[in-house]
Order: structure tokens, then sequence, then C-alpha cells
């Protein structure tokens, strides 16, 4: 065996190990969700059991409404994300392909925003909220989510939009082409793949988000993250229905990460790191 | 991967783009851009200025009265013992997860930049902790794991014939940092991967050629390579590691006492559980300049990476 193959192996072997502890306690709540409650608490920990899907059939359709939580959080997630692309869009343009002295400072200035800490104005937000009505409503809570993503979505477009060659757009502009017709013909398809990453990093901080919804929300308007947290109250060692549910609650947004992690990189460090 | 590094004199239009030779149709720039601003001022500047304005007041919700107060609820948050509680493990649960996961991550990323057999499948499986919703990693970590009679750790412990721990009831912020420290480690190694793909091979080659072993390699090339990226690692990290709520909600509620209170917990304690709108408003300006500090290194540095 040469020297090469050997350390190819032995890298393997590490890294894997490595990769594996990581996921681990994923794999371990995957494999309680498909036992019954009784196997989830006993000790020592069960590894060979009867699978049931039982749990997931609780979950979906029991009195806990995980299929209504499930619906706010996509409503939630992608109508605030189709929100801040329809707002961010036009602003990212003007901004990529008509710089000004001040575009700089502009775009510095919205990231600043994101630097508020949510809970610094926590009791203002909840004020407005509950004097407007908007408590527990689900579209409220897509309003600052809206606005939560808001910067990361401009600078983002921003940096995608840098990279379209702007002779193309220009050579529209002298075949007499409108803006709006340049906008909607010849740079967005231009740019399309990096709108779709941008919306996908939108749409699983969205999902994610856990302050917020924990602290505007109810029994209405609460998306997955409420919904899990509810599982924390003492009375109920729901393990296995809870596995199940942060199984079902996780999937989807786990997924959107993987497929999107190149494009992760840019957008959650603001294009710092490419 | 990067656009080009040329810098044009702000105020001009970018080279090829000439709007005479156009027809000098210009779309209306300023009326794209003011949505967003428009909507972040509201978003930023309103909610700021009454944080303020209510941490001068005596205003709790359950009482009719609310007036003036002046200094009244930081004298009264800075002589609260939970202030000094909460500021410290606010601090330490920051110190403690960025060097884990900066750390570590380093280390990984070089790991995983590695070739070998599986490569692509193995980091999808190290990334995965991070796109886990904050409330599922808390009761994976309280329950399934931590649970000093049913889970995993605890029986780990005594099948080798030690005391399980009660994580979260002795020990309430390591286990907050350790689980808050899994949650980020695939970001920092992500970011930091991303960063070591990007070396030039030849300066590696270069290096080895000169007889640099693996740890000089490491130290003396890898390592400064990253410097940048690791800065930024770690101030992103720290913003959103000052504001950790949910994992801390949903496990210890900021017990036992003040053990895990955290800066936004006992934010959060004063506004919705006392109805403290005062007391809580002062709290949030002082977690508005905790996070400033920190912001403002970071857009330093951002503001290199612009290219207008």
């Amino acid at each position: 065996m040469n020297r090469t193959l050997r350390r190819k192996a032995i890298t393997t072997v590490v890294a894997w190990i490595v990769a594996l502890l990581i996921f681990f306690p994923i794999i371990w709540m995957l494999l309680a969700s498909f036992k019954t409650e009784i196997e989830a608490v006993a000790t020592p920990p069960r590894l060979i059991f009867t699978p049931t899907l039982e749990n997931y059939r609780d979950v979906a359709f029991g009195r806990a409404n995980y299929l209504h939580c499930a619906w706010n959080s996509i409503y939630l997630s992608v109508g605030s994300t189709v929100l801040a692309l329809l707002i961010a869009v036009p602003a990212s343009y003007a901004m990529a392909f008509f710089p000004t002295r001040k575009t700089k400072d502009l775009m510095l200035w919205m990231l600043s925003t994101k630097f508020m800490p949510a809970v610094g104005v926590l009791v203002p937000i909840y004020l407005i909220f509950r004097d407007t009505g908007l408590l527990d409503v689900a579209t409220g809570l897509l309003l600052v989510y809206t606005l939560v993503n808001l910067p990361i979505v401009v600078w983002m477009l921003y940096s995608f939009f840098k990279e379209v060659p702007p002779e193309i757009l220009e050579a529209g502009r002298m075949d007499g082409a409108h803006a709006r017709d340049e906008l909607l013909l010849l740079l967005l398809p231009l740019a399309l793949p990096g709108i779709a990453s941008t919306a996908l990093l939108s749409i699983i901080l969205s999902w994610n988000e856990a302050f917020w919804s924990l602290n505007l929300t109810g029994p209405t308007a609460a998306p997955l993250t409420y919904y899990i947290a509810s599982f924390s109250s003492p009375e109920g060692l729901f393990w296995a229905k809870l596995s199940a549910a942060s199984t079902l609650a996780i999937a989807p947004i786990v997924i959107f990460g993987w497929l999107s992690q190149r494009q992760l990189v840019r957008g959650l460090t603001f294009g710092a790191v490419k | 991967m990067s656009t080009e590094a040329s810098q044009v004199p702000a105020g001009t239009a970018r080279a090829g783009w000439n709007l005479a030779a156009s027809g000098g149709r210009m779309p209306p720039i300023r009326a794209m851009k003011l949505p967003s601003i428009v909507l972040l001022v509201a978003w930023s500047v309103i909610p700021l200025a009454m944080t303020l304005w209510f941490s001068f007041q005596h205003f709790n919700l359950l009482e009719a009265e609310r007036h003036f107060s002046g200094w009244e609820n930081y004298k009264y948050l800075l002589t609260d013992d939970a202030l000094a509680a909460a500021v410290v493990n606010t601090l330490e649960l920051v110190a403690w997860v960025l060097l884990i996961t900066v750390g570590l991550g380093t280390l990984l990323a070089v790991l995983f930049d590695q070739d070998f057999w599986g490569r692509g499948p193995a980091r999808v499986l190290m990334l995965a902790p991070f796109f886990v919703m904050p409330t599922v990693s808390a009761l994976i970590w309280k329950n399934l794991l931590m649970h000093p009679v049913n889970g995993l750790f605890g029986y780990l412990m005594q099948s080798v014939g030690l005391q399980p721990i009660d994580w979260f009831a002795d020990l309430p912020l390591t286990a907050i940092i350790i689980m808050v420290a899994w949650q980020w480690l695939p970001f920092a190694t992500l970011i930091l991967l991303t960063s070591v793909q990007a070396l030039d091979p030849e300066r590696k080659e270069a290096a080895r050629m000169d007889g640099a072993g693996p740890f000089s390699m490491f130290f003396f090339i890898i390592v400064p390579h990253l410097a940048r990226s690791i800065g930024v690692v770690i101030m992103i990290e720290m913003l959103f590691l000052l504001s950790i709520f949910a994992e801390i909600f949903v496990t210890t509620s900021g017990g036992p006492g003040n053990a895990s209170t955290n800066l936004p917990f006992l934010i959060y304690r004063y506004a919705l559980l006392d109805f403290d709108v005062g007391g809580a408003s002062a709290g949030g300006v002082l977690a508005i300049i905790l996070a400033n500090i920190v912001a403002i290194f970071l857009m330093r540095s951002l503001s290199k990476s612009i290219e207008t």
C-alpha cells in the first residue's frame, strides 16, 4: 500500500468519525421518532426495536395542531421572502448599477440595522403589536421577518448583481429597452441562480427564527419553532412524539441548507467570504 | 468567483456604462431605493427611540400610573444582582462558544479540505446541525441526550461507573454552551473551509518544497491565510450569540436562580413576566450598546469588502 493511499484511508476514517459524531444527535432523534414512548425513555437505550410510524401519525393528525403550525411556518418563511425580494430587487439593482457617492454608506447603514439586538426593541414592538391587534397574527410576524431579513437580502442580491456584466444591460438599453424591461427581461434571468440562493437563505432564516415567534405569537399564528417549544412543558414527556415532530420540522430546511451551502457562506458573511 | 477588484472612483458610472451613449434614459433609482430605506428607518429608528424613551419612565403594565422617572430604571437595574449575573453569563457563553467553534472549526476546515473517500456526504452530515431550529436542538439535548435518568449521556456515564450529571440543574450554563457550540461549529467550519479552499495550491506546494511539515504548514501557511475569515466568523457569531434566547427559554428558563440567565433572557423576564416596561427598556439599551461595540468592528472590516 503506497503512502498517499494509506494517508487517504486514515483521513477517511478520521473525517467520517468526526462527521458522524457531529451528526449523532440528529440520528438519535431520528431513531427515537420510530420508537414507542416507553422504548424512547428506556434505560439502557434500545438500539433494536420494531419501528413504528405511530408517532408521525399522532403528530400529523393528533390534537396538537402540527399541520396548522407547519402551514404557518411555510406562510411566514415563503411570504416574508417574496415580500423582501420585491422590496430589495429594485434597491439592489439601483445600487449595483448606478452607484453614487453615498451607496457604500447606505449599504453599511442597512446592514447596521441588522446589528440591533432583537431584545433591545422587544418592548416597543410588543406594545405596538398589542395596541394594533397584531399579537398572534401571522401577517404581523411576516412583516417582522421581512424587515429582519431585508438587509441580508439587499446585500446578497447586490453582490450577485455586481457579477452581471453591465455591458449586457447596456446593450439592451441601446436597443431601447426600458428600465423595467431591462430589469425583468435581462437582469433577472441572468441573476436567477443568485436570486434563488438569496431566497433560500431568507427562507432558512425565517423558518428557524425563534425569538419573535416565541414572543409575538400564540396558538393561532404559531410557527413550528413555537410548536416544538410547547413540548418543553414538564407535564408531558412525550419524547418519541417530540422526536417525530422535530424530524418533520427540520427535514425541509436541512435539505434546503444542504442544497445551498456554497451560497450560504456568502449570505451569512454578508459577502465578506465567497 | 470574486469580481474584479478594479476600483472606479465613487460617483462615476462604471466602466462601459455610458449613459449619454444609451440615450440617457435613467431608471428612477431614487424611487427604487426608497421603499427599502423607509422601511428600515421605520424598523430601526422608531422602536429604538421608544426603547430609549421608556427607559426613563416609570412604566409597568400592571399599574395605571406612568411617569417620567429619570435614571431610576438604570439605578434599579444596576443594583439588581440578576444584571451582574446576566452580563457575566452572556460573556461566558459568547467566549466559550467562540473558543470551541473557532478552535475546532479551524481544525475541521483543514480536515474536510483533505482528499478522502465520501468527502461530499461527510461534509453534508457535518453541516446539518446548523440548520436545526433552536427549539428542536434545545429539546433534543435536554431530553434525549442530557437527561440524568433517561438520557444517553447519563447511561454512558453510568455504564463506565460514573455518577450521571444532571446537566441542566447542576451545570446549566455549561450544558447550554455545549449545545450552542454544537449548533455553531458547522457555521465556523463551513466559512473557514470555504476560505481554506481558496488558498493558492502553489503556495502550499512551495512551502512543502521548502520542507514544511504538517504543523508548520498549519501554523505558518493556513492559519495566517484564515486570519481574516476567522475575524469575520468571530464577529458574526458574536452578534448572534449575544442574543441567544430560545435555547434558554425551552431548557432552563434562566435557572436555577440566575445561573443561566443571559441579558436577552433577563430583559424578556422584566418585560413579559414582570411587565416592567421601564426596566426592560433600560436593559434593552444596555444590550444595544453591547451589540454596537461588536458591530463597529465588524462594519469596519466589512466596509473594505464592498465594491462600488
